[in-house]
């Protein structure tokens, strides 16, 4: 069905179609619309999920623990200060190996309290074992949020997925949506060490310096396989509903000797930069990050690269930037930028890749040299 | 669900045989949180999950692959046990399970870092039995003070006795209104072995508060464990009672205790954690036994 929707109503409408068995939430600025929506969904009969309003993150996440490995499918959503409240739970979910599916809604960090988009939020839970992925529509924020699902479940990977939309610029904006009849696209919750008291087990016990490393491995080795699950998933879903998406969303790249990378909106902004650049006889393109974890394999050779970070590692760099340079080899151009909603337009981007200086950082509206 | 009725048991003998912790625990000699986990399975019978929370219970039940439990144990980080719990207990609702999701957790798990996610799972009316063992300090990382630590106690974060009373879990519990709410005391299986079912029976939040003495942590000699638990009764330091629904019943044992408690110096002078107390700390401990006592006593009498 076609509709208008905002991001986090889009999210709101997959977990409708997803089906968890139990939801536990925690509201926070500007994730709240998406909790508020499954309430009223779940009041009104529109979804028969068991839904949890606990006091906090912390118990958002030990919830969804708990019924994850009590054999139903879970969902939560947070964003910012929410997800660092959820730290210490969100290895545990990986750590369990327990599918979990969360929203976050990319926000930057206080002090100063600040409710606009920032990736640092996520970043800060990047080395958790979670998989990640940014979306840059309204629409990919419906399909992300469904694949999810199917990718976390999937008995090759058995690990949370984290779906990021920019706060605001793609959570409180509208577009059209389509929604999908998803039929058999989801198969029923099934969790191979659910638990069973038929079956009795000890999960998460003392583990000693002889056998803990073979769990971190086994988490790494699904890492790995996820890239097969993600492509797999991403493509019957192609063929299925007809919307297809990759590890990166790549606009003009073809024959491109410039390309931008960023994540979520602002990997959306640079193809209009891009299209700018085009008319002036500058042959760029642009590069939209979707999977940060697992990081794909990118090619770029013989490109020069700008990079967007709209994070920042202090005392070290952009960690997009970062990333780039030590998985191709390019030096990239490091801008920092769009901090805490930042205002970055896509003339903002054409000037930073016509000032680019291949190597250096700059940071945006402060030595920036644009 | 696992047979739970309100059939009397009235002797141990009528305790199930079957053992759901096998020999071989990493328990100190003397444990009786662990010996109370034994008597807490029993009752709850082997469709039951626990939910661990960081505390000796997770030391206790052996290292992986090895297990010394026949029962799901989910261990979960120290402030959490209370809503994974939740969740799993939605979990089976959504299933259709009865299972049995028990929190057997400790007095810092509990009345500190936990008291949040307790609070809100009560609150929410989660159908679960949440176990509170108090060995009165933080035994897992080497007998550091607890909010549960009682007044002049001495641990290695209170070297010189700790200044400030026990915090009072139960009446933060009862603030709560869950529909059954019990202390207990390891020096008494029956009594436990008997609320435990009893709780089991009633849908909704349930609260068990255990005190369970620990020879390490209260130094005194292991063979003392029971003796210990009976003394913190008998000198009315620990009062046994239920209260279902709301309404207080002062358990036989301490009945007897609070007609005529035996004296505190007795429970006091067997613990190396209250040595050199000084006669001001003592007075204030002996106010404070005599008023939890009177303040219970017009409950049960309905004069509050
Ligand atoms: C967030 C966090 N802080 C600290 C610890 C370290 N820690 C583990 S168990 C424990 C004390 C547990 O005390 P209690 O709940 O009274 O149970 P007991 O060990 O006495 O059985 C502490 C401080 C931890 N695991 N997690
Ligand atoms: S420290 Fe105390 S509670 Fe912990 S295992 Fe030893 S005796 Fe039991």
């Amino acid at each position: 069905m076609l509709t208008i929707a905002t991001g986090n109503r889009a999210v709101a409408e997959a977990v409708k179609a997803a089906k968890p068995g139990v939801i536990a939430a925690y509201p926070i600025t500007p994730q709240t619309e998406i909790v508020e929506q499954i309430a009223d969904y779940v009041t009104t009969g529109n979804l028969e999920s068991r839904y949890i309003p606990v006091e906090s993150e912390h118990s958002a996440m030990a919830a969804c623990i708990g019924a994850s490995v009590g054999g139903v499918r879970t969902f939560t959503a947070t964003s910012s200060h929410g997800l660092l409240y959820m730290h210490e739970m969100i290895h545990w979910a990986a750590g369990g190996r327990l599918p979990i599916v969360m929203a976050n809604v990319n926000r930057a960090l206080g002090p100063g309290w600040n409710t606009w988009a920032e990736h640092t939020d996520a970043f800060s839970q990047r080395d958790t074992g979670w998989l990640q992925v940014y979306v840059g529509t309204v629409q990919e924020a419906y399909d992300a949020t469904l694949m999810a699902f199917r990718i976390a479940e999937d008995e090759r990977v058995l690990l949370p997925v984290m779906v990021n939309l920019d706060g605001f610029s793609l959570s409180h904006i509208t577009q059209s949506l389509e929604t999908e009849e998803i039929g058999d696209f989801l198969p029923p919750y099934h969790l191979p060490h659910a638990i069973d008291t038929e079956n009795p087990r000890g999960y998460g016990p003392m583990t000693g310096p002889d056998n803990y490393y073979r769990f971190r491995w086994d988490i790494e080795r699904s890492m790995r396989d996820a890239r097969g699950v993600i492509a797999e998933v991403e493509s019957e879903f192609a063929d299925r509903f007809g919307r297809s998406y990759g590890p990166t969303e790549e606009y003009r790249c073809e024959d491109a000797d410039v390309v931008v990378i960023a994540l979520g909106t602002f990997g959306k902004e640079a193809e209009v930069a891009v299209d700018r650049l085009r008319d002036e006889g500058i042959r760029a393109g642009s590069m939209r990050l979707r999977w940060f974890r697992p990081f794909p394999d990118l090619d770029l050779s013989g490109r020069e690269v700008v990079v967007i970070d709209r994070d920042y590692s202090f005392g070290f760099g952009g960690v997009v930037a970062h990333s780039i340079r030590a998985k191709t080899g390019i030096e990239p151009y490091s801008v920092i930028a769009g901090l805490g909603g930042q205002e970055v337009t896509y003339n903002d981007i054409a000037d930073f890749v016509r000032g680019r200086r291949p190597g250096e950082e700059t940071w945006f509206g402060v030595n920036d040299h644009v | 669900m696992t047979d739970i009725s309100r059939r009397s048991v009235t002797n141990l003998s009528a305790i199930p045989k079957e053992e759901y912790i096998y020999r071989c625990t990493s328990a100190c000699a003397g444990c009786s949180s662990s010996l109370c986990l034994r008597y807490v399975l029993k009752a709850a019978g082997p469709d039951s999950v626990l939910v661990v929370p960081a505390c000796c219970t997770s030391v206790i039940q052996g290292i992986y692959p090895a297990t010394a439990m026949n029962v799901p144990v989910y261990n979960v980080a120290f402030a959490a046990a209370a809503a994974c719990a939740s969740g799993m207990s939605e979990a089976f609702a959504a299933t259709g399970k009865e299972t049995n999701v028990i929190v057997y957790a400790g007095d810092g798990g509990t009345v500190d870092i936990g008291i949040q996610s307790l609070s809100g799972a009560f609150e929410r009316g989660t159908n679960f039995l949440y176990i509170c063992y108090d060995n009165e300090a933080y035994g897992n990382t080497g007998m550091q003070r607890s909010g549960s630590t009682p007044l002049g106690a001495r641990t290695t974060t209170t070297p010189g006795g700790k200044p400030t009373s026990k915090k009072d879990l139960d009446r933060i519990v009862e603030a709560h209104n869950p529909p059954y709410m019990a202390t207990a005391c390891s020096a008494y299986p029956l009594d436990l072995y008997k609320k435990v079912r009893k709780a089991l029976s009633i849908r909704g939040p349930k609260f068990i508060h255990i005190l369970a003495p620990c020879p390490p942590g209260w130094r005194y000699p292991t063979e003392k464990t029971v003796e210990m638990g009976k003394l913190a009764v008998k000198t009315g330091v620990w009062v046994l009672y239920e209260r279902e629904f709301g309404k207080l019943t002062i358990n036989g044992p301490s009945k007897a205790a609070m007609r005529k408690p035996e004296p505190l110096e007795d429970y006091i002078s067997g613990q190396g954690r209250f040595k050199n107390l000084s006669p001001e700390t003592l007075d204030l401990m002996r106010q404070q036994v005599e008023q939890n006592i009177q303040r219970l006593a017009r409950e049960e009498e309905g004069v509050c």
